[in-house]
């Protein structure tokens, strides 16, 4: 398998800032995305041959005229992909693959969701469509929490466990221009929170926010024709990994972790040469969505030993000044979720800090970048590694 | 003559003080208590708990099954089928017996006539869940409750003597479309349209027994008020005959004589004679004689009204009971998916991999555990489990229940992996390896019908093994 290692390479990015963007719409957003993108690659937008735009929830449409009508480039390929929450990089994934097939110069992969327009609080609910009689409703929270509860069974962890790691993304977010919440929050904020989920309380969760976030993807020597000729960013690897929408069935099941995950970075891992996670990447985004995922995160992508999630945070590993910064941008905790836009908002995240750009969080002269955006019940994960060529 | 092989019986978990209803509507409040069905239980659910409680798991005998109540869940679409169906019966007659008080004793009598015609077993289950307008007696007085008897050829509670009557007599009554149970003059009601009637029925059944009223050692009859029983029995010169569940569970409708009848032979000895008797447009009366052998339940009437939590308010029962506008969450459902998913929904049959062992739910055809293709058992899974996690969901409320709302995955006994909303709990009780039983309830009314299926509750035999 030739895999995708040092084939494709990352021109240039741009987002949004994720927020509650009344005054916008899902257009708008994802224009302004792709416009930066375009300006920050050096490019003109007609020079991109083929998109792929991550969105989940349906009333933006089914369809590749998402993204077409957004940018009104239209007699050109372009693909709406859905994989849950992880919907944008694996729309980034597909937009990789084209190039590395030699089928593109130029592609965009792109993602947005305009939350706020949905007519509800919290996520709406997506069961439009029937759902089997034996099948119970639950919220995105629930079924995060449920890992919690496990974990708080099992392993004696905590709501300060918890509350540790919202404090220390929203300490990052702070610092973030283009992050929804810009402020710090202290332990006693976090725990006395309304709940959500028990025991997922308000600062567990990620916010309901939009956005929308664009990568430009090309082969590397076009990559040294444009504005980043002296610093674009490789693709190191990705993975993808699936498994299966209903854990809480699973008699294999141990929520403490998600295999998704575990898979996707033994993918990633292993086409990237990576066998010492911990050591050798500089800095991870991760999917935070909860503070229960982020622990159960560093331990299924190996940055610590099962068990070992709440301690490696509470010793300020994963912290800015840490030996491995995770969601120095402040991850979903700051920025929210608008689904379709993480996944691309993350490359943009680890390629600004990859180019030493990363105003306000950049963290100190990384090699490796790693991304991971989750979705589902912790069901389909994609995990990318980002380096310079 | 066919007589009752087993019974069972379902009071609702929850109790209203009646001083509650008497302060909240500033009205004089009825001694004691009564039973109110959780919100998202209805007469049916409660009738398929009396069921499961009478028969157990093995319905394979039943041929028929009557299910009588003044309060059907649909006007169109009858709740015997589903009965049957959560019993697993499929070549079953069924029968509803709706609109009045007296269904109850005549879908006994319509069991008797079934076994006699040739049904090896007939099922009578009756249940209640009337609508008492808020601040009225009826209010206090109604209670909420199911009975279920299985009916043989050679059950050996032996009916001895049988008798019925008709007559047009308005009260009390509910037009179609009326929100609550209507009565109009109370002394007319109990004089004429209930005392009248059941002395009449009561008297031609003992005569067709052949035997005098002082032989009746127990009085099992629904009547509109404690008093009214009290006068009918002595007029029909009963001595001792009293019945408590007035004050611990209320007037509990169709279901009032059954559950009375249960309790009677809880209570009694083999050898004693039983009078059952209820009224509506007229009156039924059986007369009975308990003999030795018949299957008592696990959960008796005197366990259940024991087994109680009071409600915390009067606005917990007006949730329960809906009776103040709410916006209902839109949750999706198909007619079609529950029709096929039934056999998962209803009788709650899963898998068994014959490949690896695997117990799973809800049915695949290729296994969860190791990919396997085909090669599964249909497994009824059995209603008991532990919690291997959970949350409280504040989220996505439950149709029928406040926030937050404890949803749970369950490891069930003997197999299988399933996720259910919790009841009949608060929910900080709810607890990783907690013991549960399942019970069917009303999870919610997709595309406007009523999807129902089980919750997990925690387990009532638990408390009463420490």
């Amino acid at each position: 398998m030739p895999g995708i290692k040092d084939r494709v390479a990352v021109a240039g990015v741009g987002a949004t800032r994720f927020t509650e963007h009344y005054e916008k719409d899902q257009e708008d957003l994802l224009l302004e995305a792709v416009e930066e993108a375009v300006g920050d690659a050096g490019i003109e937008r007609k020079d991109i041959q083929a998109m792929w735009v991550g969105v989940y929830y349906r009333f933006t449409g089914l369809s590749g005229t998402t993204v077409a009508d957004a940018t009104r480039l239209y007699g050109i390929p372009a693909t709406r992909v859905e994989n849950y929450c992880a919907s944008g990089m694996d729309a980034f994934r597909n937009a990789c693959f084209a190039v590395a097939a030699g089928v593109y110069d130029i592609v965009l992969a792109c993602g947005v969701e305009k939350i706020t327009d949905q007519g509800s609080r919290g996520l709406p609910n997506v069961l439009r469509d029937s759902i089997p009689p034996f099948m119970p409703p639950a919220s995105a929270p629930a079924l995060f929490a449920m890992a919690a509860s496990r974990c708080f069974a099992q392993r004696g962890w905590t709501r300060e466990d918890l509350a540790r790691v919202a404090v220390k993304n929203h300490a990052n977010g702070a610092k973030h221009p283009k992050a929804h919440f810009r402020r710090e929050i202290t332990m006693e904020t976090a725990i006395e929170a309304p709940m959500i989920a028990w025991p997922l309380g308000r600062f567990d969760s990620c916010a309901v926010s939009d956005g929308a976030a664009a990568v430009i993807i090309t082969r590397p020597e076009i990559a040294k024709t444009l504005n980043h000729k002296d610093d674009y960013v490789m693709v190191k690897a990705n993975g993808l990994a699936v498994t299966s929408a209903h854990p809480m069935y699973d008699p294999g099941f141990d929520y403490q972790g998600f295999p998704a995950t575990r898979f996707a970075a033994a993918q990633a891992y292993e086409e990237a040469g990576i066998t010492e996670p911990a050591r050798q990447i500089s800095l991870a985004e991760v999917h935070d969505c909860f503070t229960i995922t982020e622990l159960l995160n560093y331990e299924d992508l190996g940055f610590c030993a099962p068990g070992e999630g709440a301690a490696f945070c509470e010793d300020g590993r994963a912290s800015a000044d840490g030996d491995l910064p995770v969601n120095p941008s402040g991850g979903l905790k700051s920025f929210g979720h608008p689904i379709g836009a993480t996944g691309c908002r993350m490359i943009g995240e680890v390629t600004r800090q990859l180019q030493g750009r990363a105003e306000g969080v950049q963290v100190r002269d990384p090699e490796l970048g790693l991304a991971h955006n989750l979705g589902g019940p912790g069901a389909v994960c994609s995990v990318t590694i980002l380096g310079r060529d | 003559m066919a007589g009752i092989a087993a019974w069972g019986t379902t009071i609702p978990l929850w109790r209203l003080d009646r001083a509650m209803l008497g302060a909240a509507w500033d009205t004089p409040s009825l001694p004691g208590e009564r039973a109110v069905a959780a919100g998202d239980q209805d007469s049916l659910t409660l009738g398929v708990e009396a069921a499961l409680a009478c028969v157990g798991n093995d319905a394979s005998s039943v041929d028929a099954v009557f299910f009588a109540t003044t309060t059907p869940p649909y006007a169109e679409k009858h709740g015997a089928a589903t009965i049957a169906a959560v019993l697993d019966r499929h070549d079953v007659r069924t029968t509803d017996i709706t609109g009045t008080l007296r269904a109850g004793t005549q879908a006994l009598r319509a069991a008797l006539d079934a076994v006699a015609a040739g049904a090896r077993a007939a099922l009578v289950v009756a249940a209640d869940v009337r609508p008492a307008e808020p601040s009225t007696a009826a209010e206090q007085l109604f209670g909420d409750a199911a009975g279920a008897l299985l009916v043989t050829r050679d059950g050996p509670v032996e009916v001895t003597g049988t008798a019925s009557l008709a007559e047009d007599f308005t009260g009390p009554w509910r037009r179609t479309g009326d929100a609550f149970v209507q009565s109009f003059d109370a002394k007319s009601e109990t004089e004429y349209g209930y005392a009248r009637a059941v002395e009449e029925a009561a008297t031609a059944a003992l005569a067709d027994a052949g035997i005098d009223p002082d032989a009746i050692a127990r009085f099992a009859a629904y009547a509109p008020d404690p008093r009214t029983y009290a006068t009918t029995a002595k007029r029909l010169g009963i001595a001792g005959a009293r019945d408590t569940l007035f004050t611990t569970v209320g007037n509990l409708g169709a279901a009032h004589a059954l559950v009375s009848l249960a309790r009677a032979l809880e209570e009694g000895n083999p050898g004693e004679h039983l009078l059952v008797a209820a009224s509506g447009e007229g009156a039924d009366a059986l007369v009975l004689r308990i003999g030795a052998g018949a299957r008592a339940p696990a959960f008796t009437v005197a366990r259940q009204i024991g087994d109680k939590r009071m409600l915390p308010s009067y606005e917990r029962y007006v949730r329960f009971r809906k009776l103040m506008p709410w916006t209902d969450p839109i949750v999706p459902g198909s007619t079609i998916r529950y029709w096929r998913d039934r056999a998962q929904a209803l009788p709650l049959y899963g898998v068994r991999c014959t490949a690896c062992g695997v117990v799973q739910f809800p049915a695949n055809r290729a296994c969860i555990a190791c990919s396997t293709a085909d090669k599964m058992d249909r497994i009824k899974l059995q209603r008991t489990g532990e919690v291997f996690t959970f949350t409280l969901d504040h989220l996505i409320a439950g149709e029928y229940l406040e926030t937050p709302v404890p949803r749970a995955v369950v490891d069930l006994d003997g197999g299988g992996r399933i996720f259910m909303e919790c009841t009949d709990c608060e929910p900080s009780e709810v607890a990783v390896g907690m013991q549960v039983e399942l019970t069917f309830r009303l999870m919610h009314e997709a595309a406007g019908f009523r999807n129902y299926y089980w919750k997990a509750r925690p387990r009532r035999d638990a408390g009463h093994q420490g």
